[in-house]
């Protein structure tokens, strides 16, 4: 890529133009709505590949960098990059986002133009906070992701929309105020720390701050992000607003919201207070370690679809943290990597569970039963998206878990030991739901004339298992993306916790 | 052949693939075709590389390939990697060459299921799965198979899932083999992190073997065991062993082929794959073989008292999984694989046999439905007869030469006990009595069958006959190959397997009498010429053991028929739990099911509903009061709210700014 084509600013902003045409369409012709807006997600998938192909393995560097100042005065800066951290992150949300639309395309028959328009702007908040390395520009992408998510729940949604997206508002509200105060803080610090005010990321790494002050700003990081992820005990939002939310609205939110938690994680709140992060890690290792067996066990007790899903994000978000504190390389990237898997998994059970809504308009697993017998297309891809959520080696999800689980077992035999307990847990939910919903004889008439899925549907679903396969089977392709971004990572992890561990007690 | 040795494991994923993909479109006579051959020609791959084995001197007998990285992170790099020595060869030999029998005897037994193709692609997917296992080289790649064969077990148990008993009994067998796999992932990970500690980062068989050294004994323990956990579950061992005789509900061939034949095996062999590492820890070698020889016995008395055919058959795979555990857990692990495939001819026979016998029956299972039926299928009666006899242990059939095999061992290693031979040699007896009450059962007496079933006997076609056939012809020689040395053989196969389970000599030199109360007596005149006595007048003894067993069958079933009736008369309550399996489901679902289940509910009432939400609507309403107080600040004029935004900025950053504490 040469200097003169900003290939991450046209991905981050494309959505926004396609948005911003779709509002000079005609109200009253939806169908060019959709159209318009599954050609636009389109391009921006195609235009993003370039990100996948021609980014450097050999470099732990930020790439595709565009940093310009935007208020100078006050160290703002339009500062974009990204490395193999992040990088996948973004093509997941560019892929996915076009299997929304593809999956919204007869679900949504209300106010069409605007819900697309949600959506695309919804897109382009979420690859800017993938892809900001200001702590002022990533703010607002992480603010703006609120309002078209918002809608969606709210204006799209099942009948306590409201409750739901009220509920989903509040929560990320709360942690978002107080990140803000965090950043004022870490910015002010840093100022009279070293007589540079700025928001720049790379430069406030370098921060250094006295462990107290560490922990309080950790804290309001950590708190903001785990409601985000969510973490127990903070995730009662979350089945909420996946119950009440549209098809598409819960693929995304599974897929890439859930994740700005995890990477909030990963890209701000250990790098920024490493030491902090450290001495956390044990509290927060608990926490995992609980969400997935308490994940886990709620699936178990439930009887609506989507809340089970739901509640296994929860178990499977558990996984990810685990790994991420696990401070290692195993664990590390086994956490990325499950941030790719979930998306395409739990994407994919969601968008599964709408194909059967959107036949039945129920999603009580007592409604179902042998649908296997009068949907023998579907219950292929969901057995196959099933074993992916439940980790069968071949499929995406058990190298990421594996490698979890390796990573966490390595850092701390219990948390290890008790977290693969999680692996016995997975299996009991799933295969009972499944076995309820797809197997036994049809006891319920209405379930008899149901059709199986479309050539639309069926395309959907072609895709998502093409990646549950490929990640699975030739995961090699991914690693070599992220290898160097996350050794040199931790390294310069290990450094900063060695260098504020042997600066002495006065440095803190 | 050394490059293409992944072609072994590839053909079946081949059918499984052609038929899953396009199987749709083609006549049930193609996908047949496809299905077979993929199977067969992972069975000539197979036996072209033994071919060359011949040829090679018996140390160079490793063909190890590796395709492409796999899962690479830090330290850990697996490939896809496959390897092929003496024992996975006998075991791709035995899988695909039973397997291959068994997928023809299924055209003829499936003919009429409306599942035809479903059948023989999940049927494909299992042998893929298992050649996999068998052929993989690292830990990982045989915990893919390991895992993939429970997934197509799954599958082919639930193969009926329209019946709620099929669809319960695939998701026990998953789950109980996940518990088990539970400690096997547990062992991966500590075997691996072990041997990093000291700079080697490897899961492939041949580096593990070669470092092994590094590792300290009780290290070596936990691993060993946390990997035997996983064959407790997969081979159905005492804890774990619920699952299998439920797993019946799948169609015959899939019992025949999955759950008596192979996958149930894949424990014993993952225990001789690491046989360097098990051989390190004298504890859990007592342990495995303890497991292995209550299995055996325990299972052997549920044997008695079951009426349905095939519950019968699976109580005895677990009794005989038990034996194989036995010699592996005595260090004789060239005898487990020998009776393991032993085990595989006559065990897979006896299930096909079952299958055909109810192909005349019109699916009938229960024996007390049963009789009179050897002249109405007689290639079935004397397949199964042969069957029997190979199971019971009668000299010149291959039962005979793979259990006395193991049951001397277990007697005359040094990791041997009076008491394991002893109850081994119980176990024969017993395994002798409930085949033949099995056998006389279905094919003596007087017919007990409705007129209406009656009319329909009538052997099976030949595409199902002839595998039984040639499956029984395996079960009388299959043991030739491991003739022993006290009868003037030479063990062939021990011999074969000597390369990768160490040598013959060796365990011949290990088997002088142990610390057994008998054998120690005997151990100060451990001459070899009292050994070979001993050893024959061993064999003689379970021999007549064996013959008992048949003989009480004979006399309660042909003779006397009136006397069981009269004997559970007699004792009513101890039938009853025997019958009842000792009503271990019933516990299992007791405290682990319904325990899983309240401890749910609880969670969810008072945690996530009470307290959690409780504390988030509690803000909620507080906030609300706050705002109804607020309210009276409210005053409109926004000079006063711009006011009250500036001081509070300044309160704030004033506070950040000069805080000591920030």
């Amino acid at each position: 890529m040469n200097m003169t084509y900003p290939l991450l600013s046209v991905i981050i902003f494309l959505p926004l133009a396609g948005a911003v045409v779709l509002m000079f369409l005609p109200r009253s012709n939806p169908s060019l709505a959709k159209k318009w807006a599954l050609v636009w997600t389109i391009i921006e998938f195609i235009v993003s590949l370039p990100l996948f192909f021609n980014f450097n393995e050999q470099t732990a560097q930020m790439q595709f960098v565009e940093n310009v100042p935007w208020f100078p005065e006050l160290g703002i800066s339009y500062n974009i990059g990204v490395d193999g951290l992040s990088m996948l992150l973004v093509l997941l949300t560019t892929f996915l986002t076009v299997i929304c639309v593809l999956a919204s395309w007869e679900s949504i028959k209300d106010k069409v133009k605007e819900y697309y328009i949600s959506f695309l702007v919804l897109e382009t908040a979420m690859i800017g906070a993938l892809c900001a390395l200001d702590l002022v520009l990533f703010y607002i992408f992480w603010e703006l992701m609120l309002v078209p998510m918002y809608l969606l729940i709210g204006v799209w949604g099942g009948p306590r929309r409201i409750y739901a997206a009220i509920k989903f508002f509040l929560f990320t509200m709360v942690g978002s105020v107080l990140m803000l105060l965090a950043i004022m803080v870490l910015y002010f610090h840093y100022g009279a720390e070293s007589g540079s005010y700025t928001f720049n990321l790379f430069d406030l790494y370098n921060a250094n701050i006295p462990i107290v002050k560490q922990y309080w700003l950790f804290a309001a990081f950590a708190l903001s992000f785990a409601i985000k992820v969510p973490m127990f005990p903070v995730h009662t939002w979350l089945p909420d607003a996946h119950t009440e939310a549209p098809t598409a609205g819960s693929v995304i939110l599974a897929g890439v919201l859930l994740k700005m938690g995890t990477y909030g994680f990963v890209r701000f709140a250990i790098p920024l207070f490493p030491q902090a992060a450290l001495r956390a890690a044990p509290i927060i290792l608990t926490l995992a370690v609980i969400g997935i067996i308490y994940g886990a066990i709620m699936c178990i007790m439930q009887s609506d679809l989507k809340r089970l899903i739901a509640y296994s994000s929860v178990s499977h978000l558990g996984y990810i943290m685990l790994g991420l504190f696990s401070f290692n390389m195993q664990g590390l990237e086994g956490g990325i990597y499950q941030m790719l898997n979930h998306g395409i998994s739990t994407g994919g059970l969601f968008l599964v569970v709408g194909m059967i809504y959107e036949r039945r308009h129920t999603r009580m697993i007592a409604d179902f039963g042998g649908l296997s017998t009068v949907m023998p297309k579907l219950a292929v891809f969901f057995l196959i998206i099933t074993l992916s959520s439940i980790a069968l080696p071949g499929t995406n999800g058990f190298v990421g878990e594996f490698l979890i689980l390796l990573g966490a077992f390595r850092n701390n035999v219990s948390f290890g030991v008790l977290a693969t307990t999680g692996v016995v847990l997975g299996a009991v939910y799933m295969l009972w739901m499944f076995q309820r919903v797809m197997y036994g004889e049809i006891t319920k008439d209405e379930n008899r004339a149901l059709k199986d899925i479309n050539k639309r549907e069926a395309t959907i679903l072609v895709l998502i298992v093409f990646f549950v396969l490929l990640m699975g089977l030739y995961s090699q392709i991914f690693f070599k993306k992220m290898d160097t971004s996350a050794a040199d990572y931790l390294q310069k992890f290990q450094t900063k916790v060695e260098m504020l561990q042997t600066a002495g007690p006065e440095a803190r | 052949m050394a490059e293409y040795i992944w072609l072994i494991p590839f053909f079946p994923a081949l059918g499984f693939l052609i038929n899953g993909l396009f199987g749709a479109w083609m006549s049930k006579r193609a996908i047949a075709w496809i299905a077979c051959l993929a199977v067969l020609m992972s069975f000539l791959a197979s036996f072209g590389v033994f071919l060359e084995f011949l040829d090679l001197p018996a140390e160079a007998r490793i063909y190890e390939i590796n395709l492409y990285n796999w899962i690479a992170a830090g330290e850990l790099s697996v490939p896809i990697g496959f390897r092929i020595d003496a024992l996975s060869l006998v075991m791709s030999l035995t899988v695909s060459g039973v397997a291959f029998l068994i997928h023809v005897y299924s055209i003829g037994y499936m003919e009429h299921d409306p599942g035809f193709r479903r059948f023989f692609v999940e049927l494909n997917l299992f042998v893929f799965m298992m050649l996999t296992l068998v052929t993989g080289s690292n830990m990982l790649l045989m915990f893919v198979g390991w895992e993939g064969v429970g997934l197509s077990s799954y599958l082919l148990i639930g193969f009926w899932y329209e019946k709620d008993s099929a669809s319960n009994a695939g998701k026990k067998a998953f789950i109980v083999n996940r518990i088990g796999d539970f400690g096997f992932l547990l062992g991966i990970f500590l075997l691996f992190l072990s041997l990093g500690a000291h700079g080697v980062w490897t899961l492939n068989f041949g580096e593990i073997q070669q470092h092994a050294h590094l590792l300290n004994g009780s290290l070596v323990g936990i691993i060993t065991f946390l990997f035997f956990v996983g064959a407790m579950g997969k081979s159905a061992q005492i804890p774990l062993y619920v699952w299998l005789p439920d797993a019946m509900e799948g169609p015959t061939p899939v019992s025949s082929l999955i759950h008596a034949a192979t996958m149930v095996t894949a424990g014993v062999y993952m225990i001789a794959r690491l046989n360097f590492l098990y051989s390190m820890s004298p504890e859990t070698m007592m342990i495995v073989a303890v497991i292995g020889v209550l299995t055996a016995f325990f299972a052997a008395t549920i044997g008695f008292a079951q009426y349905d055919i095939k519950k019968v058959l699976a109580y005895s795979t677990i009794s005989q999984l038990g034996y194989m555990f036995v010699a592996v857990g005595v260090g004789a692990y060239a005898a487990g694989i020998f009776h393991l495939m032993t085990h595989a001819f006559f065990k897979g026979l006896l299930f096909l046999g079952a299958g055909s016998v109810m192909h005349a029956m019109s699916g009938e299972l229960d024996l007390r439905k049963m009789g009179g039926l050897r002249k109405k299928i007689p290639i079935t009666y004397w397949t199964f007869l042969i069957a029997c006899l190979a199971i019971a242990g009668i000299p010149g059939f291959s039962g005979f030469f793979s259990k006395d095999e193991i049951l001397w061992k277990a007697f005359s290693s040094v990791n041997g006990h009076l008491l394991i031979w002893g109850l081994g040699a119980l176990t024969a007896g017993m395994t002798a009595f409930y085949m033949f009450r099995l056998f006389f059962g279905i094919f003596h007496g007087e017919c007990r069958a409705s007129e209406e079933v009656k009319k329909h006997i009538h052997e099976s076609p030949h595409v199902m006959t002839v595998p039984l056939m040639i499956l029984a012809f395996l079960a009388v020689v299959g043991g030739y190959v491991g003739i022993p040395h006290v009868l003037g053989g030479s063990n062939l196969f021990e011999h074969f397997l000597a390369p990768v389970l160490g040598g013959a000599h060796q365990s011949a030199a290990a088997s002088s009498p142990g610390f057994g109360l008998l054998s120690s007596a005997w151990a100060s005149s451990a001459e070899a010429s009292h050994e070979t006595s001993l050893e024959i007048m061993l064999m003689v003894l379970s021999v007549i053991i064996a013959l008992i067993g048949i003989a009480i069958a004979y006399i309660l079933y042909i003779r006397n028929t009136g006397l069981p009736g009269k004997f559970t008369a007699a004792f009513p309550g101890l039938f009853k739990v025997v019958h009842n399996k000792y009503y271990v489901d019933e516990f299992y679902d007791f405290v682990f099911v319904r325990g899983l289940l309240r401890l749910g509910d609880l969670l969810l009432k008072v945690v996530d509903i009470g307290i959690i939400e409780g504390i988030v609507n509690g803000l909620g309403s507080l906030n609300q009061w706050a705002g109804s107080q607020l309210r009276k600040i409210e005053t409109g004029i926004v000079q006063q709210y711009a006011l009250g935004i500036i001081i509070g900025a300044i309160v704030v950053v004033g506070y950040i700014v000069f805080s000591p504490v920030f």
